[in-house]
């Protein structure tokens, strides 16, 4: 399977927790993980952000089951990057 | 557990309506203490045991009604106020920390609102359980549970002073003199009554 270096999400939340928390909670998900978060829109009870999660391997179902666990929703995963977990010809034949 | 209670407590932002159940509750206890102390203390001598009993029948009333009630106003406030958030987060936020949150903060603030009057009733009669257990000697019991009462009374209005950012020494005597006004009706009451 393929391993997830990077993803970019469009992610509707509610004020409470606020981005800061928001962020550290995902953080805490891996030894490894950075997040970048980005607030777009602020509505009355609720906030759109751009989330850019990186890490050497992103273990996306637990991400997203965070993400719906602080209540918020993703809408559209919007860039990523993924790497092969195959090894290269060159490995094969070593 | 604690830092999850303190998110919920953010996350519902019922901080400050467990800080007011606290102390609105709170001089509910006293002030209903001082009250049946008062009358107690003008009326003819009455046995320790019948006041006690008298007040910690009081105490616990104020711990049911105040437990039920806020459980019955809250529960139906965050209950209401989640489904605001699902309706513009479009999605069930039932297992969710909001969720989480709705169902378990009206029974913490119900508790508070219940134990905060009962538990400084309990002090207010303490001097009564210390003497009913003779372990004071010349003091009398009930002056001494009024100056506790008034005492607590002043604290509670120094809490909430604080709270408000008011001056500590005269919210704390706004609640001594609202007390004080409290004890003197009782008494000219009493008085009254007693003359006929």
């Amino acid at each position: 399977m393929a391993i997830v270096k990077r993803v970019v999400l469009d992610v509707l939340k509610p004020h409470q927790p606020n981005a800061l928390e928001f962020a550290c909670e995902l953080a805490d998900l891996g030894s490894e993980y950075q997040i970048d978060l980005l607030v777009k829109e602020i509505d009355d009870k609720t906030q759109t952000i751009e989330l850019t999660i990186s890490a050497d391997n992103i273990n996306f179902e637990v991400v997203s089951n965070h993400i719906k666990t602080m209540g918020g929703a993703i809408h559209s995963i919007d860039e990523v990057a993924v790497l092969s977990s195959k090894p290269s010809e060159a490995e094969q034949h070593s | 557990m604690f830092d999850r209670l303190r998110s919920f407590l953010r996350i519902t932002e019922s901080g400050k309506i467990a800080r007011r159940y606290f102390v609105t509750n709170g001089f509910d206890g006293v002030l209903a203490t001082l009250g049946l102390l008062m009358g107690f203390r003008v009326n003819v001598k009455t046995s320790l045991d019948v006041i006690i009993g008298a007040c910690l029948g009081a105490a616990v009333a104020l711990f049911m009604s105040g437990i039920t009630s806020a459980y019955i106003s809250e529960s139906a406030e965050k209950e209401r106020a989640l489904r605001l958030l699902e309706q513009s987060m479009i999605a069930s936020l039932d297992h969710s920390v909001h969720g989480q949150a709705a169902r378990l903060m009206p029974w913490v603030i119900a508790l508070i609102n219940g134990l905060s009057p009962f538990c400084l009733a309990l002090l207010v009669m303490f001097p009564l359980f210390i003497a009913e257990a003779q372990l004071i000697g010349d003091v009398p019991p009930l002056d001494a549970a009024i100056a506790v009462a008034l005492l607590l009374t002043f604290l509670l209005g120094v809490y909430s002073g604080r709270l408000g950012g008011r001056f500590w020494l005269w919210s704390g005597l706004r609640s001594l003199i609202i007390a004080a006004i409290t004890a003197i009706i009782i008494f000219v009451l009493n008085r009254g009554l007693n003359v006929q």
